[in-house]
């Protein structure tokens, strides 16, 4: 959408717009560089600028706990981010793909739930499901749960990929005697691709960011990073908590901007 | 799609072969979906049912439902003054953070979508992405080391006499989840705002509305769906917050979350707990109606 010339708000109140938007993005960025730039703080107190200093990360390496829950958490990140794109991006090609199949109207409404839903419910719906199932909790059960909310993140992303795709080469592939398979092989799959490399590093970036969820559904010896991570910041703020969060901040943003960048791709 | 004419020629379809093919054509949709389809009803839609009936169940002796007695004690204790002291102060605060959330990002999307180059409106969309998706729990945690008591912002504030040591209070609860929640603002709020058609406004100057009026009459009434699904998108989240009033909150300011996850924990009343959360799912659901309703699906 162009802009039209005689739309122009008063420059008084453009100024303004102009203020609160770099406000804002000072808001949303300002914090996070605070704990970047004090987990290179030597001092022992947290707040105060102590001179550059690496030994909080240093101290990381030899944490037998901390290192146990890193192997967790990427364990658990790979194998419900593997699945999830996987169903993911076959329930965006039933939505966008069918018009009419039994149950899709519900099956469009429930796949937005785990997206909206807040984390404490999702929990306790997961961790009463599996008691009563009886399925053990470990590694097996928080991947599932991962699963259970990346689902409608892949689908949604995938098909947003879909929406912008265009019919007709699907149907020239047709024309040629392509079969199914053929033409979802070599035609639709590659022009989704970047949505479905783009839901799915959505994917892995929410299952190794996840603390709720996970908390309510590890069993003994099963923690991931962020779990770990908030059991301490409960306890008291230590200069080693910046420097584990500089990490997951720095990795999530890494992922999170792959995502959009594949995802924008043409 | 596939199954029309492709040579171009009119004629008429045998009707039976046409049925047939639709039919085909929806049962190979409803293959696609089968597994999210399956993994939803079992990871999902049963667990959401088992919450509510063991809403209904009576409390063990380890806090576990009793599949026995079944009863409505978990539901009539919603009533009791500690618990409404609760559920009330959750749905203020989420309600505050809704209407914060709003007038900011409006204002904020705003800018963004009247940037004139599109280079530049990605640019800044880009830029409100990466923290919408970056780890929440470091992103609260920032604040908690930001309003730390020997922390500049403390300090500040006692210099100046303006407010005094926000950790653990509400307030520091609302920073937060202003913090955390404002980009599920922005984001539908941008979408509706950039696909105003602008000779609207630009008709409603010609004919002699004064900018505020255009503003009131034209953009905020077409905005109105980014309005509605960034409030859900806030509210429902807010409402059922749990990380941000545990790290920054204290005793003092327990919100529905925390409430929900001590009765799995330390009170050991997952009947108990089962309500309040089928309290919090009745919201969701129908907000999930609304939010379809609105037509402004943007995550």
């Amino acid at each position: 959408m162009t802009l039209h010339e005689g739309v122009t708000t008063g420059r008084r109140v453009q100024r303004l717009l102009s203020f609160n938007g770099w406000l804002v993005f000072a808001f949303l960025y300002l914090p996070i560089l605070v704990v970047v730039v004090f987990s290179f703080s030597g001092a022992e107190n947290v707040g105060i600028w102590g001179g550059f200093s690496v030994r909080w990360y240093e101290r990381m390496l030899g944490n037998g706990p901390l290192l146990n829950a890193i192997e967790n958490t990427l364990w658990v990140a790979l194998w419900s981010t593997i699945v999830s794109t996987v169903v993911g991006t076959a329930a965006a090609l039933a939505l966008d793909r069918y018009r009419r199949w039994v149950g899709r109207g519900t099956f469009d409404a429930v796949l937005y739930m785990p997206v909206i839903i807040p984390d404490v419910t999702m929990a306790v719906m997961l961790l009463l499901w599996f008691t009563q199932i009886g399925l053990p909790l470990g590694r097996g059960s928080i991947i599932l749960a991962h699963i259970a909310f990346n689902i409608s993140f892949v689908a949604i992303v995938v098909r947003a990929r879909l929406g912008n795709m265009d019919p007709a080469m699907e149907e020239a592939a047709a024309d040629l005697y392509a079969g199914r398979w053929q033409a979802f092989r070599r035609v639709t799959l590659p022009l989704i691709m970047p949505g479905v490399l783009g839901g799915g590093l959505l994917a892995l970036t929410l299952s190794l960011d996840d603390v709720v969820i996970t908390s309510f559904v590890q069993g003994p010896g099963s923690t991931t990073l962020p779990v770990h991570v908030f059991g301490l910041i409960r306890r008291s703020v230590t200069p080693e908590i910046n420097a584990v969060s500089t990490i997951m901040v720095t990795a999530s943003m890494v992922l999170v901007f792959s995502s959009l960048a594949i995802q924008r791709r043409e | 799609m596939l199954d029309e004419r492709s040579d171009g020629l009119p004629g008429k379809a045998n009707p039976e072969l046409e049925r047939r093919a639709q039919r085909r054509e929806s049962w190979r949709g409803f293959l696609h979906a089968v597994p999210a389809y399956v993994y939803l009803i079992v990871f999902f839609v049963l667990p959401l049912i088992v919450v509510f009936v063991f809403s209904f169940a009576s409390r063990g002796r380890t806090g576990r439902p009793n599949l026995e007695g079944w009863n409505v004690d978990s539901w009539t204790r919603l009533t009791e003054p500690l618990v409404t002291t609760i559920v009330t102060r959750s749905v203020v605060m989420a309600i505050i953070n809704t209407v914060a959330c709003l007038v900011i990002g409006y204002a904020f999307a705003y800018w963004i979508a009247t940037r004139p180059k599109l280079s530049t409106r990605n640019l800044l969309l880009v830029l409100v992405l990466i923290p919408f998706w970056s780890n929440f729990l470091v992103r609260t945690y920032a604040w908690r080391m930001l309003l730390d008591s020997d922390g500049y912002i403390t300090q500040l504030g006692e210099l100046t006499g303006l407010w005094g040591r926000l950790l653990f209070t509400l307030p520091a609860v609302f920073i937060g989840l202003l913090y955390g929640y404002l980009p599920f603002m922005v984001l539908p709020l941008y979408a509706a705002i950039e696909r105003i058609d602008w000779s609207l406004v630009e008709a409603g100057r010609d004919l002699y509305a004064s900018g505020t009026r255009a503003f009131l009459k034209i953009t905020l009434p077409l905005s109105r769906p980014g309005i509605i699904a960034g409030s859900i998108l806030v509210f429902i989240p807010s409402l059922g917050a749990y990380v941000t009033p545990d790290i920054l909150g204290g005793a003092k300011t327990t919100l529905l979350g925390n409430f929900i996850v001590t009765q799995f924990g330390a009170a050991r009343n997952w009947p108990f707990g089962s309500a309040l959360s089928s309290a919090i799912l009745i919201v969701m659901v129908l907000a999930t109606i609304l939010y379809f309703r609105s037509g402004a699906r943007t995550i």
